[in-house]
């Protein structure tokens, strides 16, 4: 089986995200950059599965500008077998990223294609299922704990009452939540390694794929700062305020 | 323990900043010219190049003019607001009064830059013609033959727990072989420290000394692209080194920072405060008025100057840059000396492999560097550092006398000191209250502390190790009140009392380090050890 | 303007958080039809026809519909849209399965958490974990919009919408649903937690951690500690909170003798509501905290477990 795993370049999720002076979007230039942290689960697991004799191919596909050849090669290095790069000038929303995606899944034909549960930029949280929709195939959403046996994939997501469990037969999407496994680093000498691999460079329109956006920023903020909070005299005044006023105890 | 990869290469360097990628350039540069093949290494422990590159920073063009003359013409070279005024300043409480600009800050031709930027153009360039960079590694430990020559570097274990096992993601370090190692870390690097050792390269009598500067980046209406201001006096008292920087970028940003001489003596000086409090004099707050801070950092910078720079070379390798300390401390500038030493290196390297030779202790190439234009500006302004510590005004004024009437030429030359020995003991000094942050113009260590990016994988060893753990509560808290706690610009010093008892109990946030150098420099009793943790971790700057 | 709105619910009752979505589609439509997708569900439509603001209630039912698998709901969702101008379900985990998967199905650009209408086609979302705000404008012709409800005003009183029955249901065979567990440990998992009770290096030791076990079990409630908490020795790793531990965003955080590093604060400053005690005034946390209670733990934390008796 062939595994296709996604991976996004999104801000390191350790830099403090700040808003352009004139508010059209969050800062990105300069910022230091890296690969989405649910996508680095999804690329570990897909390593996994291939060193457990799953699947015998990893391919890694990034949607964006010529940025996303930098995730690639971190993706190849941490050990997957060769890239796709779908060159656009922005990052397409993601409808138009899911239709990209099952065109690239349709050429590739995968068993599994591996997602994050969502880009920690513009959270969405959409791009896996979309894929899902459009190819037709099953999904298995925010998964932490992913088996694979006899075509099926028995998966655990974390919902609000606990663990759910459900089974989806192969061909799916599975979107994998923090919790699946720890990513591993890239070696140096796997650095090395990962400049020889195959790498192919598409466009949208090689895909026939219309990847226009539906939605228009018009303006983005800095969310108002957290409301300098009240200090309590004693217990009986703060239980009273998290009844009457926060309500967020019975 | 099984056996270590090894990767080989004709010259590791050691740290992606100025004068580790100038001497990579070089090298690569030397090789096409005379047909030879000389394969280069960069590591870096930060994230990406850049990430823990912080100065002003003034850039005076003179090594890149050397380096890659066609610089003005690549539209993605940084490097584009040409210094148009210069101010100095004396401040009091109230009061600026305009001092003579010193013909050594004058800044005729001179760009104002953020050097994580630059770098990164720098790092671009290197690979273009086939540096490999790896940023993210940390080297670690130095290799030796057998003859004792430095053969390499190795990168450290990643996936170390707190406890000292090996975690799932466990990553033994690799060899990286060398014909020649670069030590470019920057001001106090680690390995520099460990070679300067082993070789004796320092006698005692020339210690290195050391400033910390502590920088913020902000986004303002009131920045006035090309603009020079420094300031001394307020709020330092005159016995006390030191003094602000604040430059107008281009986009609206103004780089602003403070710089303290480590030689400091009261322990109860807190530099991150007295930057915080410098911001709100009537001068400087105007400028910064509903603007925000996008960026802090903080690094040591070398203030030794001539007198402090050791041997550069060694067998197998050579230091470079802030690592040995040529950083021109009157004109605040060591970018462009940091990377004239690099490309010295690199020069008399690719001459020794051309020559067949390994291994070797390139005394020419400090020969050369001395000589060299280098040698010439740090040895004009020998003099002028070392009579501050006899306060403020008598610097001045000997400045004043050595800059204008000896011109630098004085037959003498003062020496310097330990900066850790330098602090007084608590019961000597006053304590010092600071006005608390308002929030606006000045923050908290730790509010501050987000908008540097810093992050380090949790589960892993402090990479701050004490030689003797009893010292820190029965020396430096009893003796000198905990003085760490105050000049860490990171806050990972902390006293904290333990229940229920009266004792008190040093704890390191490791997490918070900045890769300053500070803690390694000023404790009193050299107790605090700075070592490499894993690789990546550290601040994210952005353009710093 | 017709606003189609998802019901969620768990075959028997009708989540309150549906209220905040009529509130919603009252302010981009003018007629409001609700959809319950379920197995046996009859008496979850007739307590949604009973919410003021819907004019009429939908009900498919049918046996793979029973635990919203996504496969088997959201073509009926798709096929629903049509003739809609927009689609709004209340943010969550079935939102999740369900949306993006019928907004692909129609061919249209779903918006998520949705946190104010500023028009029709208007509106304003958080992006990088809330630390910007964006306002979009949508160029489809039928919005699908998850909408944060607790940013949203519940309605409020009874309405008598009619409920029309439509087939439809069938199993794509995709995708089974195996079980539902409840987690193994005593408390709630961290990062889903309703209520987290925390502790930081204040708390002293790993005896003094059983008051907040116990505050916790009162509440209901996860427990989390600080980095320090964890070095010290005083729980294992897995309570962490902070950037390189667990990221966790609930209603209530209860901050005890927390000092308020910056990881810790990343890892839980999304949370609506903070609660800090702290022996120490000057402790950064206060800064944070909605609400701050200067005090020893030793004494406040029984007066609490006390007060919520």
């Amino acid at each position: 089986m062939k595994i296709l795993v996604t991976v996004k370049r999104v801000i390191d999720p350790y830099i403090k995200v700040r808003v352009r002076a004139d508010q059209s979007a969050v800062e990105t230039d300069g910022v230091k950059m890296a690969m989405n942290p649910f996508c680095e689960n999804a690329l570990e697991e897909a390593l996994r599965w291939r060193e457990a004799g799953i699947a015998n191919e990893v391919v890694v596909l990034s949607v964006g500008n010529d940025s996303c050849v930098e995730t690639l090669r971190t993706a190849l290095a941490i050990g997957a077998d060769r890239a796709i790069h779908v060159k656009a000038a922005n990052t397409p929303q993601p409808l138009a990223t899911a239709k990209i995606i099952t065109a690239v899944a349709k050429r590739e034909d995968p068993g599994v294609i591996w997602m994050g549960k969502q880009g920690i930029d513009g959270d969405y949280n959409q791009t896996g299922q979309m894929t899902a929709a459009l190819l037709g195939w099953g999904q298995g959403l925010f998964l932490s704990s992913a088996k694979f046996a006899d075509g099926v994939v028995t998966g655990e997501s974390e919902v609000d009452s606990g663990i759910r469990v459900i089974q989806v037969k192969t061909p799916c999407v599975l979107t994998a939540d923090l919790r699946l496994n720890e990513a591993r680093y890239a070696t140096l000498p796997n650095i090395m390694k990962a400049k020889k691999k195959p790498f192919e460079t598409l466009t949208p329109e090689e895909l026939s794929v219309d990847a226009s956006d539906r939605l228009t920023t018009l303006i983005v903020n800095t969310p108002p700062p957290r409301a300098g909070g009240v200090r309590v005299a004693d217990v009986a005044e703060l239980v009273s305020k998290l009844r009457e006023e926060a309500k967020v105890i019975a | 323990m099984s056996e270590r990869e090894i990767m080989e290469y004709d010259v590791v360097i050691v740290g992606c900043g100025p004068a580790g990628l100038a001497a990579a350039i070089r090298l690569r540069q030397t090789a096409a010219e005379s047909g030879q093949e000389i394969s280069v290494c960069l590591l870096e422990k930060g994230a990406e190049p850049g990430a823990h590159s912080l100065a002003g920073a003034v850039l005076e063009p003179r090594a890149l003019d050397e380096l890659l003359p066609q610089w003005r013409e690549d539209e993605t070279c940084p490097i584009k607001t040409a210094v148009t005024t210069d101010r100095f300043c004396f401040l009091t409480e109230k009061k600026s009064y305009r001092l003579p600009t010193p013909p050594s800050m004058h800044n005729e031709g001179n760009y104002i830059v953020s050097l994580g930027r630059t770098v990164r153009w720098l790092a671009e360039q290197a690979e273009g013609i086939g540096v490999d960079i790896f940023p993210g590694f940390a080297a670690a430990e130095v290799l030796y033959n057998e003859q004792g020559a430095v053969v390499g570097v190795a990168t450290g274990d990643m996936g170390i727990a707190k406890d000292g096992t090996q975690t799932g993601n466990y990553q033994q370090g690799v060899e990286l072989r060398a014909k020649y190692t670069i030590f470019s870390e920057g001001c106090r690097g680690s390995l520099s420290a460990e070679v300067m050792k082993k070789f004796n390269l320092r006698t005692d009598d020339a210690p290195q000394t050391y400033g910390i500067g502590i920088k913020e980046l902000w986004e303002t209406e009131h920045a006035n692209p090309g603009e020079v201001l420094h300031t001394i006096g307020w709020p330092l008292r005159n016995d006390t080194y030191g003094g602000s920087f604040l430059y107008h970028l281009e986009a609206g940003k103004i780089a602003l920072g403070f710089v303290v001489g480590l030689d400091y003596k009261n322990p109860y000086l807190s530099p991150y405060m007295e930057f915080q409090r410098f911001k709100h004099h009537p001068a400087i707050a105007p400028l910064l008025a509903g603007g925000r801070r996008i960026c802090y950092g903080a690094r040591a910078l070398n203030e030794g100057g001539w007198q402090g720079i050791p041997q550069l070379a060694f067998p197998g390798g050579v230091l470079t840059g802030c690592a040995a300390g040529f950083l021109n401390v009157a004109k605040i500038k060591g970018v462009h000396t940091a990377m004239k030493s690099g490309m010295s290196a690199a020069e008399h390297i690719a001459a020794a492999l051309k020559a067949g030779n390994e291994a070797a202790t390139l005394n020419d190439y400090e020969k050369d560097l001395r000589t060299s234009w280098v040698g010439d500006e740090l040895r004009k302004v020998r003099n002028i550092r070392p009579m501050f510590r006899h306060g403020l005004w008598a610097g001045l004024s000997h400045a004043a006398i050595d800059t204008y009437l000896l011109r630098g030429k004085a037959p003498w030359t003062f020496g310097h000191h330990n900066d850790h020995s330098q602090l007084k003991k608590a019961s000597e000094c006053q304590a010092i209250e600071y006005p608390k942050p308002d929030g606006e113009l000045s923050f908290s260590r730790l509010e501050n502390l987000a908008y540097s990016g810093v992050n380090h994988e949790a589960n892993q060893p402090a990479h701050l190790k004490l030689r003797d753990n009893s010292v820190a509560v029965n020396v430096n808290l009893q003796d000198y009140a905990g003085p760490e706690a105050r000049y860490c610009p990171a806050g990972v010093y902390e006293f904290v009392k333990e229940e229920n008892s009266d004792q008190h109990a040093l704890v390191i946030n490791a997490q918070n380090c900045v890769h300053c150098k500070t803690c390694d420099i000023k404790d009193p009793t050299q107790n605090i050890h700075w070592t490499t943790p894993e690789g990546g971790g550290g601040p994210n700057y952005d353009s710093m | 303007m017709s606003a189609l709105i998802i019901v969620e619910h768990d075959n028997q009752t009708v989540r309150e958080n549906i209220r905040a979505v009529v509130t919603c589609a009252r302010q981009v439509a003018d007629s409001v039809t609700a959809l319950v997708i379920g197995d046996n569900c009859r008496a979850v439509a007739d307590a949604t026809a009973a919410i003021a603001g819907i004019d009429k209630v939908k009900l498919v039912q049918h046996a793979a519909l029973a635990h919203g698998i996504s496969e088997n709901c959201a073509p009926i969702i798709a096929a629903e849209s049509a003739g809609m101008t927009h689609v709004l379900m209340a943010a969550g985990a079935q939102a999740r399965e369900w949306l993006p998967r019928a907004a692909a199905l129609a061919d249209m650009q779903m918006i998520t958490d949705v946190i104010a209408v500023n028009a029709p086609d208007t509106f304003v979302r958080p992006l990088y974990a809330g630390n910007a705000l964006a306002t979009v404008q949508s160029s489809d012709s039928v919005k699908f919009m998850s909408i944060r409800p607790t940013a949203f005003a519940p309605i409020e009183g009874a309405g008598s919408a009619s409920v029309e029955e439509i087939s439809g249901g069938a199993d794509s065979g995709q995708t089974t649903f195996i079980e539902a567990r409840t987690s193994s440990s005593d408390h709630p998992e961290l990062t889903t937690a309703k209520i987290v009770v925390s502790g930081g290096r204040g708390v002293g030791s790993a005896e003094n951690f059983q008051l907040l076990e116990t505050l916790a079990n009162k509440l209901s409630a996860a427990v989390g500690a600080s980095r320090a908490a964890v070095d010290a020795g005083y729980v294992p790793n897995d309570y962490q909170v902070g950037q390189t531990g667990k990221i966790v965003a609930p209603d209530l955080y209860i901050a005890i003798g927390i000092s308020g590093a910056i990881q810790h604060i990343a890892g839980m400053k999304d949370s609506k509501c903070i609660v800090a005690i702290n022996k120490d005034p000057d402790a950064p946390i206060f800064e944070i905290a909605d609400y701050g209670l200067v005090a020893d733990l030793f004494e406040a934390l029984p007066q609490l477990q006390a007060a919520l008796e």
